[in-house]
This record gives C-alpha cells, structure tokens and sequence, in this order.
C-alpha cells in the first residue's frame, strides 16, 4: 500500500484515495478535431515503464484531486522529469 | 518407552509441566516449551509422514519454519491445515494428524505410488492436464496427492484482530543481530518495533551453546530482552512473523496468540522509516541418493533439539558437510554424551580450528555421503571417497547433514532489493537497497556470532559448494524439494525439455512451491541448473521471493473485515416502523437497507406487490425516497457546468423549476438519470439514482477540480441532509391537504416538475412534484429528525384513503408499466439516448456537453443498434425471466437482444416486460421469440409503455 502525499493532508495511506487514471491531454473542443484525434484522445492512455502522471482523488480525506509522478516500476513516488510540470 | 529419547537434563522445556497430546491417534506426553515436533522425537516417532506424489515414508527433517517433509493437521479447537510440526507450540490436549496418509504413515495404503514413480515426472500436471480431459483426471490426483483439508469450522471462541503502527525502525527478528539493533535504536530514543516469529527471543542462540564475553549467549539475550522491556518507545512481539514487505515501507506481521483472552491472532501493518532486516540464516541440504529417510536430518536442527529441547534425535550419528558449522554440532553432540560416528567433509582439507573443536572425532576428507540403509529407520550411511571413489558403510541411527547456509533474504527480495551471489559464503547476499532498509547480522551475510555482537565466541565459517553428491553408483532418489518430491532427475529433464530459465524449472517440476517455499532446496536447484549449464549460479538467479515469509491463516488477513463491519448497512429513520409492520428487508443499492413488500399474514411476494401496485394506481400510497443521492450545487458558474455535464439544457430553468436529464460519460455511454432543480440563482440541487450517488459525486468533483479549476462551483453532499416521504397515486392530493400545508396544491400553482418550500403537518418542508410511478406524486422532503414523525402522520393521514406503504419490488412493476428506466437494467453500457426513443435529451443547440461527439460519431457508423422495446409474451400468464434472449425465430443462433424486465401488470392484469432488441423501434407489432431451456415462447413487440402513454396522470 503506497504513501500518497497530498498537499493538505501529508503522506496518507493509499486506502483513503480513489485512483483517477493518467493525466491525458487537455481535453480538445470536440468540434474541432478529426474522428481519429478525437478517439485517440478516448482511448489512448500514457502507459510507461517508469514515470507516469496520475490523478487520485483524496475520497477519505480532503476531497481533494490531486496529481503526482508514479514510477510504474518501484511504486516510487518522483519528482516530476524535467520539462514537466 | 515415555520420552525415550529425552535427555536427563538440560533444554528450554518446563519438565515440570508435562503436557499430554494424541499423534495419528495415538497418546504421548511432552513437556511446556515443546514444539509437536520436538514431542515426537522426544517419544522415538520416527516417521511422521508421507511425502506428497510418492508416498515415500518421511521424518522430521528441520526445526523451524524451514521444515520441508512433515507437516499436520490439528483438530478440535485448533483446526488448522497443513501447518509444519516444527512450528506448532505443544500445549495440553493437542490433537495432530499428518498430512497424505491414511491410515497411517508407517502402513500407507498410496505407498504404491513409488512403484508408479516413473510415470510422474517433472511436468506431469502441464503434460495430463489438458483440454479437454483435464477433468478426468483432477478428482483421483486430486485425492491421492492432496494436503490438508480447509477447517469445516472457525474457532468457536476468539477473533482475529488488525493492528496499524508506525515505527522510526522496524526490526524483522530478535537473534543476536536484531535485538543488539533494537537496544542501539531504543537507546537513541527511536521508536522501535521488534518481531520475532519464535516463541522465545535470541534466533539462532537458543538452538547453540555460546558465550558473549564469557557468559551463556542466552544470558545476554535475557539482559537485552528486559532492557528492552523497560523502554516505552519500543514494542516488542515474539510469536509474529513479519511475513511481507509492500511498497512505501509497510511491513504486514502475523502475531499469533498475542495474550490471554479472546485474540487469536492479531495482523499489524507497520509503516516503518526505516526497516532492519535481521532475518539469520537457513541452513540447506545436500543432495544425495534417498536424502529424504527418515533419521536424516539438517544439522543444525540436530544440534537445536539437543540443545534447546534436551532431546537427542539419535544415539550413533553421522555428520556430513561442506562446510566449518557442523563441527560445533559434533562437539555439542559430543557434550551431549551422544556418540558421533564420523564426520564426512566434502572438502580435502578442513580449516584447522574446525577440527580443533571437534577433537577426538574421526574426520573423512574429501568424503560424501551416496546413499543411505534404512527404509523407515535409519541403519547406515554410505561413505564415498570422492577421489578414490573407496566406499565404506558407516552403521548410525541418525544423518545429520549441513550444505551451508543461506542468508534468510526473504523480505529484503519482497523489498524489491536486489541479490548477489557471494563467492566466499556460495550464497546469494543482500545487494544495494532499493528501500529504506538494511540487512544485518547472518541475513546479512555475517554467519557468525563474534562478527555480530562484540565479546561473542563463535567458529569461524568457511565452505567449499557441493551443490550435489556426484559420484558414480548413486542409487536412489535424490531430492531437491522433499515437500513436492522435486528430484536431481525431475530438473535434467526439465532442462532437456527445454525448461532452462530457472523460473521455468520451478514451475515445471513445481520445485520450491510447497509450503516451505523451498527455504532448505531452492538453491540446490539452482546450483543443479548450474552445474548442468555450466555457468555460474549469479546468472541462473533466483526465483522471486514473495510474499507470505511463511503461511498466513485467512483469519488474520481478514481480520475483523468481515461485511458488516468494513460495510455497514445504510439506514433511514424508517427502518424501526418498516420492521415493525412487517417489510421484508433488503439491500437494494449502495448498502441501503429497504423495504422490498410488507407482506400480511399469509401473503406471498405477488400477492403483495399486487396489492401495493393498485393502491398506488388507484388510491395512494407512499414510499421512502431518502436514499435518491441528493446535491447541492452553489455558485454563479453551476449552470454552464450543469450543461456540460447533462446532454440536455439546464441553464434555462427558473428558480422554482426542474427538469428531467441523462448525464453522459464522455465516451458517450449513459452515466446516470436523474432530476435537477434551480432552488435560486446560484444554487441548485441535483438528485441522483440511489446506486450511482458515488460515482456521480467522484465524476463532478473530478471534472471541476481538474478540468474546471476556476469556475464557482461547489457541491455539498446532501442525501443524508433530507429525508423524503413520496405520496403517489390520484389521491395523493387529498392525502397532502388531509396532511395540512401551506403550499397551494393545484396543478396551475405547483406543477409538475416544480418544488415549493413551506410546511406539511407543520414541519417545515420541501416538497418536489416528480414522479416514479407515472401517478400524480408529492416528494416531501424533511430533516432527518423529522422523518419518523412525518411517515407516522402520512399514514394516519392517508389511513381514510387506503393508503399503503410501498417496497421497491413494487417501485420496479411501477417503473415497468410506465417504462420508466432503471440503470443496469435497460441501460448497461452499450445503449445510447436514441435507442431509448430520447433522442430529444440530446440537445442540439448546445455546442459541446460531455458525451456529445462520442454518440455522434457512434451513430454515424450505421451498424446495427439494440432498441428499447415492450414486451407482451403471447400467453399473458407467462412471466419470461429477466435477462432471457431473443433470438431470431427462436432458433438456436446469435442473439438479437434480452429481456430486461417482466412484471405483472396491475392496470393490464398480464405480464408485460421491457427489452432491447435489434432495431427494436421498427418492429412495433411484430413477434419476437424468447429462447429457454424448456422451449421458445412468441412475444409481441410493443411501445415500452403500459400505462398512461401521454403522461396525463403525473401531470395531473
Ligand atoms: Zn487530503
């Protein structure tokens, strides 16, 4: 069971959250896209070995949805790769 | 002859404490401190077992957790599986059976087997058990080569427990290693958490006759132990198992028989900072023709039964080893007055202070042991020159051999941190840590005692590998794994077969899956594989090393978990008057407990909800709404969010007004149906299907936190905030005024789809014109702690008019007459608005709203849709069950749909049901077939509504 830090709470077990898939790219105005990129965007999740942004919603806590860096490998929580935010 | 084995004097056993236990049937006595297996030997049982695929008779091989060959079943109170000997704490009225063989081990029935070796070799189950005649087999292998039974019962008395801690440091063991870093840390003031699996502290020291600074080993233990004890930042458990290592530094421990009274066994999950793993070492075994007899035992648990439990396992032994250990066994065998015969070293030469120790006793040099005498008692020992290849047999009545010794790496593998095949030990060490935690003392690698605490006296170890006896003339059975009789052959021919990544070897020949995991032989195995290869053991590796250390029972794991307690039931202040007038209660969504029909005296289920449904279709009756999730949303910025999030418009609702909406997913599936309502300007509340209250809840605060983050929106849970009674049925407006408000009732004041607040029966209210039954309904919406009081002046108030309470297997035939949806019934995931005939949900002024380009883009494809349909089966008596298929003419082919719902309709007097079916909405008319088992029934396609088709009555 990993420790999720969340910025209101501190490090809290993984049973007080709601895991809330990969950060995907912003979502595109539907209106202005191809069928292909619109169902890319649907569908297609970053997946890595290592590093992958991910959302949890802090459920049994704050409430609050939060974002960290997982390393798909370990479990470890990172730092944010460089470039990225 | 009582205890014959036991020795006069000495042992960590209580002789004053006799304690009497029953083996197989039979009575022995042993004493308080005993484990069953130290009982047994104590008492001259030599064979405790047999083996799991040949039957072949067994001894007591190990002294710990390790033990390999004799495991049992204990009855009565402590009814338990497959639980290794070594392990089980004597105590009075202990009854054990071994595992694999009726009636007896020494007259076993299934020793035939070992006549049929030949037939069950390595990859035999992946070779029988095929497609499609797996089964045939499986019952009889089954019976034949099974462990032991699950408990038919729990414990009568007593529960299991879960515990959470936190620890600056977590120390897995209290040998030498362990509590010499528990004291360290305790001192510094950290708070420290030490578990040991052993009843006793001090690991490897109670099994051995040490000094540290010139006093008993175990004298410093009990100083250590009582230091210790004094210190309020440190908690001490024997008896637990610090059985995984999970990611983020969570350590789960099994503590068993944590203290009088009525914990069984108690599950702490510790968060630690740091962990310190002080696990010792496992001694392994050689490998040799017919290794598994019994009377051939690890040396080591030779040396622990005499030492610690005062019993000597044989009189006349024989020591074989590749390594410097087993010559402390002999001198405290020696010391024991126990004859050693000889000693067989695999090396040519032996370290000086080796010899030293075991002075006086004949040493062969480059000697092995090939096979022994003795089928089910031990008679002789074959001594082989490995040069010379001279033989000579060495008569004895007990084996004791040691291979070396393997750091106890368990945990540091689970912590994901890697291994390194050390040269100087042959054994594979703790590498760099991949968490925070180190490994000390023997897990370590530091085998012995004055490497770890200072003023320790011990032998210094060194060893030459024998991964197994390889001279020629071997006959018989050389086993790597004695649980899952894993031989030396089973391996070759795994390799030949192509098997030859060690993972595959292990489960191929299933070598080191039994309970023991393999602790004594694993590395036997790969140092087979090696040998074979022709390559060093660093790159054939080791198996992965999971979790549990060693096993757990489910009782532990769960804990106090069970249903009730991790999910409590949800309640309204309704329950008590449902219970008390006769509802049949059940769960019906997201924990609630509701009433499904009140039954009177006598009445059947039909019978009920036949009586409730008229009286809401022709008088009134009333249901407990409270459960509906409810929200309410604030801030100038809900009505864009609410367009977003429903397909059809909201922004355009007046304070006082709802409307009916469908919210999407943004794939285009059908998330949830419910009803929202403009209460002012900036505040509304959003109303829910009871099931999906959650995930509605999870799906707005996601998408105003992540992709909304600077509207005004917030959501507060109300569902529990109010409570509502619904009046429903024609005469739901003279229950309402019988009831007394303030609220102008009239349709043209107070339509449908709007909520006036005020009083009813003088509590304050909210009461919302929607309806689920299709009938004129009042939804009145109270605090909680009025809600009991107003369902009691609802019935009083409603008694002239007939009124009835109504479950929700009524609510269901209601929404069905009306056809009304219901999620997980007519909507599952595939259908969209259209295909529900409410394509008009779908807005089309509205540019963008989640779901909106999804079902587009769906639609355009064309391809054939399952519709939304009623259903009248051709004979009106026969109900057709939910989810049967419609298939084309009723033959057996690919379906063209299901049912999702008949009931009996009250207004129509006949079933009539709902389904989806292909281009359903064309075939109004027509006949369509249900396929069952006991025949194909016609039905008559029709619109999905059987009551009210304009809707004039809700209306109303
Ligand atoms: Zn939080």
């Amino acid at each position: 069971m990993m420790l999720i830090p969340c910025p209101f709470c501190g490090k809290r077990n993984e049973s007080e959250f709601i895991f809330g898939g990969p950060v995907v790219a912003a979502r595109p105005d539907p209106n202005a896209v191809s069928d292909a990129e619109w169902v890319e965007y649907l569908t297609i999740a970053p997946n890595p070995l290592g590093p992958v942004q991910e959302k949890w919603w802090h459920a049994r806590g704050c409430g609050e949805w939060l974002t960290i860096w997982r390393d798909t490998r370990t479990h470890d929580i990172v730092e944010a790769p460089n470039g990225s935010e | 002859m009582a205890q014959s084995n036991r020795r006069a004097s000495g042992g960590r056993i209580d002789r004053n404490r006799p304690v009497r236990f029953q083996f197989n049937g039979k009575s022995y006595e042993g004493y308080e401190g005993d484990t069953l297996a130290s009982a047994l030997l104590a008492n001259g049982v030599r064979v405790t077992a047999r083996s799991f695929k040949y039957h072949r008779p067994r001894g007591i091989v190990g002294h710990g957790p390790e033990e390999p060959a004799t495991l049992v079943e204990l009855d009565g109170e402590d009814a338990s599986g497959n639980r290794p000997a070594t392990t089980v704490p004597l105590r009075d009225g202990l009854s054990a059976r071994s595992v694999n063989c009726w009636p007896s081990p020494d007259f076993d029935v299934s020793g035939i087997n070992q006549l049929f070796a030949r037939f069950i070799p390595a990859g035999f189950y992946y070779k029988t058990f095929k497609w499609p005649n797996w089964h045939l087999f499986e019952p009889t292998i089954r019976k034949a080569a099974g462990l032991a039974a699950a408990p038919a019962q729990p414990p009568s008395s007593g529960h299991f427990e879960a515990r959470h801690a936190h620890a600056d440091v977590l120390i897995a063991g209290a040998g030498p290693a362990g509590l010499q870093a528990a004291l360290e840390a305790g001192r510094a003031g950290k708070r420290v958490f030490i578990a040991d699996e052993g009843t006793e502290a001090g690991g490897s020291l109670l099994n051995r006759n040490l000094t540290i600074n010139g006093q008993p080993a175990m004298d410093w233990v009990a100083d250590a132990v009582q230091e210790l004890r004094g210190m309020g930042n440190v908690t001490h458990l024997q008896n637990a198992t610090v059985w995984a290592y999970r990611e983020h530094n969570l350590l789960i421990v099994n503590e068993r028989e944590p203290e009088q009274g009525s914990v069984l066994e108690r599950s702490w999950r510790v968060r630690a900072g740091e962990v310190v793993i002080a696990t010792g070492a496992t001694e392994r075994a050689m490998v040799f023709a017919d290794n598994d007899r019994p009377g051939v035992m690890l040396a080591s648990s030779v040396q622990a039964y005499v030492n610690r439990w005062g019993v000597a396992p044989g009189q006349r032994v024989v020591l074989f080893t590749n390594n410097n250990s087993v010559y402390a066994v002999a001198a405290d065998l020696v010391a024991a007055g126990v004859t050693v015969e000889a000693i067989l070293d695999s090396r040519d030469t032996v370290p000086q202070e080796a010899l030293d120790t075991a002075q006086g006793i004949t040493v062969h040099t480059g000697t092995v042991a090939a096979g022994v005498k003795g089928h089910k008692r031990l008679r002789a020992v074959h001594a082989v020159s490995a040069k010379s290849g001279a033989d000579t047999w060495i008569d004895c009545d007990l084996l004791g051999h040691s291979g070396g010794w393997n750091p106890t790496v368990h945990l540091w593998s689970q912590s994901r941190s890697p291994l390194r095949f050390d040269e100087d030990l042959s054994a594979f060490v703790p590498d760099a840590a991949a968490q925070a935690c180190r490994a000390i003392g023997a897990a370590a690698g530091d085998l012995t005692l004055d490497r770890i605490v200072q003023g320790g006296l011990d032998l210094p170890y060194a060893i030459e590998p024998l991964w197994r006896v390889d001279v020629p003339g071997q006959r018989g059975k050389a086993f790597l794994d004695l649980q899952n009789d894993v031989s030396v052959s089973d391996v070759q021919l795994a390799l030949r077969e192509g098997y030859d990544n060690v993972e595959h070897v292990k489960r191929y020949t299933t070598g080191g899956m039994g309970i023991d995991q393999g602790k004594t032989g694993n590395i036997n195995i790969i140092g087979t594989v090696a040998m074979q290869k022709g390559v060093p053991l660093q790159d054939v590796g080791t198996t992965t090393f999971r979790s549990p250390y060693t096993p757990v029972s489910f009782g532990a794991i769960g804990g106090l978990r069970e249903e009730s307690v991790l999910f409590p039931y949800r309640h309204t202040p309704v329950t008590q008057w449902n219970k008390d007038n006769g509802a049949v209660m059940y769960e019906a969504g997201a924990r609630w407990r509701r009433p499904g029909y009140f039954p009177k005296p006598g009445e059947g289920l039909q019978e009920a909800v036949n009586r409730e449904c008229l009286a809401v279709r022709e008088g009134v009756g009333v249901y407990d709404g409270s459960p509906l999730g409810t929200f309410e949303l604030k801030g100038r910025d809900v009505p864009r969010f609410l367009d977003f999030l429903y397909s059809n418009v909201m922004s355009s609702l007046k304070p006082g007004d709802g409307r009916y909406g469908l919210m999407l997913s943004d794939d285009g599936l059908i998330l949830d149906d419910g009803v929202a309502f403009r209460l002012d300007e900036h505040r509304w509340m959003v109303s829910t299907s009871t099931g999906h209250a959650d995930a509605v809840n999870q799906h707005m605060e996601k998408l105003l936190q992540t992709e909304f983050p600077d509207w005004q929106v917030m959501i507060t849970t109300v569902t529990s905030q109010w409570n509502n009674a619904t009046i429903c049925g024609p005469r739901a407006r003279d229950v309402m005024q019988a009831l007394g408000t303030d609220i102008d009732l009239s349709p043209e004041a107070f339509p449908f789809m709007s909520f006036r607040d005020g009083t009813v029966a003088g509590i304050p209210a909210r009461v919302v014109r929607v309806s689920f039954t299709g009938e004129l309904s009042f939804e009145v919406n109270v605090a909680p702690r009025h809600m009991a009081e107003l369902w009691a002046k609802v019935m009083e108030a409603g008694a002239p008019f007939g009124i009835l309470p109504v479950g929700s297997e009524s609510s269901h035939v209601l929404r069905v007459e009306k056809g009304f949806l219901s999620l997980g019934h007519e909507v599952d995931g595939t259908v969209d608005a259209y295909d529900l005939s409410m394509g008009w949900v779908m807005s089309k002024k509205k540019p963008d709203y989640l779901g909106k380009r999804s079902v587009a883009l769906r639609r355009e494809g064309g391809s054939t849709r399952r519709e939304l349909v009623g259903i009248l089966p051709g004979d009106p008596n026969r109900q057709v069950p939910e989810g049967a298929p419609l298939t084309l003419g009723g033959r057996k082919e690919a379906t063209e749909g299901l049912v999702t719902a008949c009931v009996w309709s009250v207004v129509n007097e006949r079933w009539v049901g709902l389904a989806l079916l292909e281009n359903g909405h064309a075939r109004h008319g027509e006949t369509a077939h249900v396929r069952l088992k006991d025949g194909v029934i016609p039905i008559t396609i029709a619109k999905p509504v059987f009551h009210d088709p304009d809707g004039k009555l809700l209306r109303s």
